[in-house]
């Protein structure tokens, strides 16, 4: 069962802010869709055949899990605000925590691997990793499917590969994504170049929470789009070639806006921390543009004595749910946006005040 | 089984194809014979993209290509007119209809798939550009059909190649591809489309 206790105190690997490139790069993600062959997929059925599915996959889900793992939680009898603290997490989707009928995910070891039972198709499998490191994400989905597959049946065709609820995600049914911080590109308005040429190359731009989510803090992930007609290899190196680009259009507008404005940008960084160390009350919406502002000053070196594994957890930490549950009580926005500004203030608790910076 | 070699410069050579000056020069070794063909840069993209063995240039792809182009319309059109006149089939696993499937946007079964075949096959090329699967396979999959994703594979690296013009590594696949369809010719296969 899940330690909710212990999960809300703690956050994930892919939020150490370590790894290749994490100067702009968050986390990789790759996910696979894979459904069993004898069933009707997860939208289209009634929750006792979906009670069905559950039974099949639970057992194999829970024995390919590795070592360490947090283990299998049933999500459709949880609270709304567990489930809601699980989409923040990045542990489950959207889609997962509003679907119906009986579901569950196997959770892995450091919050690193999520296996989705019951989402719009049978398995959802994902691999997160902080950083840039989609070939040892894929090393190890692809040993987890290996795995399920000595054991369950996939619905697979010669022709259209892995067949899924959702044509968009049929052959390999694998989604690449890279999570990137560009605050630069977004300060500038060059990020709408980067919108029109990954728009070309058929990869798709979305926000921190995947499809039809807003880009909060500057977060945006970028992902493949077509399934159909390439190899898992091919998929991956295409992104691996695009991705450097953009990270370093991102740094070379970083570069440019502190060659040409040092004072400007350490000004607007340095009250980004102020009102974060100070606010009594503050909103997600404010919350995320700050700490985005906070993450570019350190990572251009205008602010010293604050780790950026810290801001990348109070990114997640400081959403409505997460809140709640480190406060232990369901809370109105009113009192949320309280309670957000008292845990900022604490975990940014002032450096010496006398630090002039650089 | 043939080997290419690929050169280029500018001799005076004329395209075996064409009137334009020839810049390629490809060495085809088969049987142990080597035939050289002496291409323009545009010729020489149609060459290689046909993989068939020692296919001597000719006026006849363009023909083809003709030919093709105007049936893939037609399919294209034949296909519209089978999603408009034919929403009352139902899938046998599932039971949902195409019509169905078109509003809520999620298959019913697996064995959609199957039943809605060629409506599928015309959204799925309007989605992926790409009709076939060439990725991953479950582990008790046939070794022809592993084959076969693999000569698709190749294929579309090939056309991606030629089309960066880099006709270097083109010729190496063209080779890879011919390598694999001669094992698929001698282990009694027809050649996979």
């Amino acid at each position: 069962m899940l330690d909710f206790e212990a999960l809300t105190k703690s956050s994930g690997e892919w939020l150490k802010g370590v790894g290749p490139e994490s100067d702009v790069v968050v986390s990789s993600r790759i996910r696979l869709a894979r459904n069993l062959d004898r069933f009707p997929f997860p939208p289209q059925t009634t929750d006792a055949i979906r009670g069905e599915v559950e039974a099949v996959l639970r057992g194999p889900v829970v024995e390919v899990l590795p070592p360490g793992s947090m283990g299998y939680v049933r999500v459709d009898p949880l609270e709304t605000l567990d489930r809601q603290f699980l989409v923040e997490r990045q542990l489950i989707s959207r889609e997962h925590s509003e679907a119906k009928g009986p579901r569950g995910a196997g959770i892995g070891p450091q919050e690193s691997m999520s296996l989705m039972v019951n989402e719009e198709d049978h398995l959802r499998m994902q691999v997160l990793r902080s950083g840039l490191a989609l070939d040892e994400c894929w090393q190890e989905i692809n040993r987890i499917d290996d795995e399920l597959q000595q054991q369950v049946n996939f619905a697979f065709n010669e022709e259209f590969g892995y067949l899924t609820s959702c044509p968009t995600n049929v052959g390999t049914g694998m989604r690449v994504s890279v999570m990137l911080h560009l605050p630069a590109l977004v300060m500038t308005k060059e990020i709408q170049k980067v919108f029109q040429s990954m728009h070309k190359m058929s990869l798709a731009v979305r926000g921190l929470y995947g499809e039809g989510s807003q880009a909060m803090g500057d977060f945006y992930q970028i992902s493949n789009q077509m399934t159909l007609g390439k190899s898992e290899q091919q998929i991956i190196k295409s992104m691996q070639q695009v991705i450097p680009d953009v990270l370093e259009y991102e740094r070379r507008t970083r570069r440019e806006m502190v060659k040409e404005n040092r004072s400007k940008l350490h000004d607007k960084v340095s009250r980004a921390l102020g009102i974060l160390q100070s606010a009594r009350t503050i909103t997600s919406e404010e919350t995320m543009h700050l700490l985005s502002s906070l993450r570019l000053g350190i990572n251009l070196g205008l602010i010293d004595g604050i780790e950026i594994p810290t801001i990348n957890e109070l990114f997640i930490h400081t959403q409505p749910a997460h809140l709640q549950k480190l406060s232990g009580t369901p809370m109105e926005s009113s009192d949320r946006n309280a309670a957000r500004a008292s845990h900022i203030r604490l975990r940014l608790a002032p450096v010496e005040p006398t630090s002039e910076g650089a | 089984m043939s080997r290419t070699r690929l050169t280029r410069d500018d001799t005076m050579k004329k395209c075996m194809r064409c009137t334009k000056p020839a810049t390629l020069h490809i060495t085809e070794i088969q049987l142990g014979q080597a035939q050289v063909v002496h291409l323009c840069e545009t010729c020489a993209q149609k060459y290689l993209s046909s993989t068939e063995v020692g296919g001597m240039p000719s006026m006849q792809m363009e023909d083809d290509e003709a030919v093709s182009e105007s049936e893939a319309e037609g399919a294209a059109l034949a296909a519209e007119e089978v999603e408009e006149d034919s929403p009352e089939v139902s899938c046998g696993g599932c039971g949902i209809t195409f019509k169905q499937f078109r509003s809520v946007g999620r298959l019913g079964c697996p064995q959609c798939y199957t039943s809605f075949h060629d409506d599928l096959q015309s959204l799925l090329e309007s989605i992926h550009q790409d009709t076939q699967h060439v990725g991953k396979c479950p582990p008790q999959t046939s070794a022809n059909t592993l084959r076969h994703h693999e000569l698709m594979r190749l294929r579309s690296e090939l056309k991606a190649s030629i089309e960066r013009e880099n006709y270097e590594e083109a010729a190496r696949i063209r080779d890879q591809i011919q390598v694999i369809e001669a094992q698929a010719a001698s282990s009694g296969e027809s050649p996979a489309e």
